[in-house]
């Protein structure tokens, strides 16, 4: 038994790994579930609209590097970050103005705004392969690792190294910078209490003079921002690539609905509760059983849960028992 | 009246208009999907026209109709039989007990065991159900990998395979309208999102059920071989005497014979479900899903008329994919993707006009013809727009490059289009 060495092989591949995908997707379904709580329907289109966000961001980035600018060892895609922000934020007012903003006028029923957002969907990602192709593409620079896994067994004399990339610690500090901003921007700012007031209760929020366009406009600018943060981070993580944002989609629905949707708190937890149930259940444990049981008791296979080509089949059980047995979601949805 | 048949000319005068201007052979691969496509989209039309449930899972129920072609077909593989099929059988058997079990506990127990006891019986059966079926997986695996190493099938004839699909695909409909019915519409949405992309990854990974994505190739077809029937002196004599050469001749008679099979089945599927739209069920389904609440009060079960209508679609959706996949010949799980076998339906649905069978299998065809021709159609656009630039310029190329992303962007514009100025669609519903 070797709890030390069981618990850092537990943190390099489960840990780290799932934090930073947990942050990932909990800016993912933050923007879902303020669409939810404000313009009342759930957006297919927002994993494109994380590509697209991201799309812009690649490509300021690799304008950055051809212009010699640099962060160090840091990605120089976080200077490109408020450009992808731009690009998104022009692109889902545009959306707005040209198609919700009627619908809303009709109060049409949220199934329709639905199958309109079906179809923004079909636009953003004929756009985004439009304008990048839909290949990967690679746009993370500067130091690799916070920690390598050569420095750490160097450091500490254990057999497991704990390797920690600075895209994975950069995702977590990011991730909280921003969603204390945005909390604070809800809670403390008068247009965040307004749109509260609005998600809450529409008529009594009109009533009192709030005006919901400017609420609404405020509301996209919000998940232009989540959704780029969010797609830059990933795509820093792992690869940029068109089709893996819209398959984010299912993670990130399921984040939203088993925390409750609309429910900025829940967006978060949900975010974790997948991306730990993700990472773990498709994480092979035999590592870590051989170090933390007793030898006789060391198990034979590679104690792999599910293959990880399953990841999808994770987010969807969680889903479905969280729809099953406490349909509001964890934390009770509806409001912000 | 007179539009219905109008536009039926249009789409019929676009399908000629291709055989007369590219080839017949196009036209008739274009009527082909098209039929399937018209199938596809009256199962999403019972659903949401019918009953406004949102479906969009449309891919992984096709995808378990062509899976059902390859369990049907395709002859069946005895030594991997002898390896492992029985264990196989045994540990889904055993698999189904377990969910089974569970359920059962979940109703009969007290609440304040049950929630332990359900989750005692699905762990440890997990365990146990992987436990049985791994070894047996990794025999039939072993099997001749590169040729076989999956079950195969039943061996029985492919056209048996189109009901098989649907009632697979039923039953798959079944568990999760069971479970995801009954609660908010878009909560349905994205558990048929899901189960899609589920589906999907069990039939990639699960190669002794179907190879996996080494793909299934050769299924047996209805039709004769083209080989057969450029060999056959009586059929080159007929092709001759109508001016064709024996290849062009049996590649088109080949086409014809899917287009006249799957005409068949199209006819029967539209008449029955004008039959439905017209009874006192199909009545009653638009009762419940123009206000829940009313027909509740009037005592309709509404949560049951739901899962059924449900069922019924995705069955048709599951015939369909068996048809596709056996005009296809083959079962390749890598290239289902939701944007064309899930959204694209529903482009069918709403264009073709929600509610109105008619119109469902009208936007199959036309949508269908559209995503096949404005691939050449922007080809010759962008050559236009690109004719000034110099050539070898990079924008040129990248512009040229990208043709072929028109498609999701024309039917996004067509959809959101649709959706603003004829939200009923071309043909409406009475």
């Amino acid at each position: 038994m070797d709890f030390l060495n069981a618990f850092v092989a537990l943190a390099n591949f489960v840990i780290v790994p799932a934090l930073a995908y947990g942050s990932q997707l909990a800016l993912g379904a933050l923007g879902v579930t303020l669409i939810y709580a404000i313009l009342r329907f759930s957006n297919f289109a927002h994993g494109d609209t994380m590509a697209w966000g991201t799309m812009c961001a690649v490509l300021a980035t690799w304008g950055l590097q051809a212009a010699g600018v640099s962060l160090g060892p840091l990605p120089t895609a976080l200077l490109a970050i408020p450009v992808g922000i731009a690009g998104a934020a022009v692109l889902v007012l545009a959306t707005d103005r040209v198609v919700y903003r009627f619908y809303r006028a009709q109060k049409a029923k949220p199934v329709i705004l639905v199958i309109v957002s079906m179809g923004i969907m079909f636009v953003y990602n004929g756009l985004t392969r439009f304008v990048i192709g839909p290949d990967d593409q690679n746009f993370a620079d500067g130091e690799r690792f916070l920690i390598s896994a050569r420095d750490f067994k160097a450091m500490t004399g254990l057999d497991e190294g704990l390797a920690i990339k600075t895209t994975q610690a950069l995702t977590v500090v990011v991730a909280l910078i921003t969603v204390s901003l945005l909390f604070w921007f809800l809670n403390r700012t008068r247009t965040g209490k307004s749109m509260r007031a609005y998600s809450d209760n529409e008529d009594l929020a009109l009533l009192s003079g709030i005006n919901p366009e400017r609420v609404v406009t405020v509301t996209w600018l919000i998940v232009a921002a989540l959704a780029t943060i969010a797609g830059v981070l990933y795509g820093l993580d792992k690869s940029f690539k068109p089709f893996t944002y819209f398959q984010l989609l299912l993670p990130i629905f399921a984040a939203a609905i088993v925390g409750g949707i609309g429910n900025p708190l829940g967006a978060i937890a949900g975010g974790f509760v997948i991306a730990f149930s993700e990472v773990g259940i498709t994480y092979a444990w035999k590592k870590f059983l051989t170090y933390f049981l007793p030898e006789s008791m060391a198990p034979d296979g590679l104690v792999q849960l599910l293959s990880t080509d399953y990841k999808f089949a994770v987010s969807f059980v969680i889903l479905v028992i969280v729809l099953l047995f406490r349909p509001t979601g964890l934390f009770k949805g509806q409001t912000i | 009246m007179t539009r219905t048949i109008g536009l039926f000319a249009l789409v019929a005068a676009l399908i000629l208009g291709t055989g007369f201007l590219q080839s017949w052979n196009s036209a008739l691969i274009i009527l082909n999907m098209g039929l399937v496509s018209a199938i596809m989209a009256l199962g999403v039309n019972l659903q949401w026209g019918l009953a406004g449930l949102f479906n969009v899972g449309v891919m992984g129920f096709v995808a378990v109709g062509g899976l059902a072609v390859v369990l049907v077909s395709m002859a069946p593989v005895p030594e991997a039989w002898d390896a492992g099929g029985p264990r196989v059988i045994g540990a889904i058997l055993f698999g189904i007990a377990v969910v089974v079990a569970a359920v059962l506990a979940w109703k009969k127990l007290g609440t304040g065991v049950r929630g332990w006891a359900v989750a005692a019986i699905t762990l440890v059966g997990f365990f146990l159900y992987r436990a049985l079926l791994d070894p047996a997986v990794d025999a039939i695996e072993a099997v001749n990998p590169a040729a076989t190493g999956y079950l195969g099938g039943l061996g029985l004839p492919v056209l048996l395979a189109w009901p098989v699909g649907g009632v697979m695909a039923a039953g798959v409909a079944w568990a999760i309208g069971k479970t995801a019915l009954g609660l908010r519409s878009d909560y349905l949405a994205i558990a048929t999102l899901g189960i899609a992309e589920i589906i999907i990854a069990v039939l990639k990974n699960e190669d002794w059920l179907a190879r996996g994505v080494k793909n299934v190739i050769g299924l047996p077809r209805p039709v004769p071989y083209e080989i057969d029937l450029q060999a056959d002196p009586g059929f080159v004599e007929t092709a001759g005497s109508l001016g064709l050469d024996a290849t062009t001749a049996s590649t088109l008679a080949v086409k014809l014979g899917y287009s006249l099979l799957f005409t068949a089945v199209l006819v029967v599927l539209l008449i029955l479900a004008q039959l439905a739209l017209k009874s006192p069920w199909g009545r009653m389904m638009r009762a419940i899903r123009d206000n829940e609440t009313a027909a509740e009060a009037m005592g309709k079960d509404v949560t049951r008329r739901h899962l059924q209508i449900f069922v019924l679609g995705c069955a048709l959706c599951g015939m369909a994919g068996a048809m596709m996949t056996t005009l296809d010949g083959q079962l390749t799980p890598g290239t289902y993707q939701p944007l064309r076998y899930t959204f694209l339906v529903w482009v069918m649905v709403i264009v073709g006009g929600s509610g109105n069978n008619l119109g469902a299998v009208l936007g199959g065809f036309l949508i269908w013809f559209l995503w096949v021709q404005v691939e050449p159609m922007g080809q010759f656009a962008m050559n236009l727009i690109t004719s000034g630039m110099s050539e070898g310029s990079a924008v040129k190329a990248h512009l040229q490059d990208s043709v072929q992303h028109m498609r999701l962007l024309t039917m996004g514009v067509i959809l959101l289009l649709v959706l603003r100025f004829a939200p009923r669609g071309l043909l409406p519903e009475k």
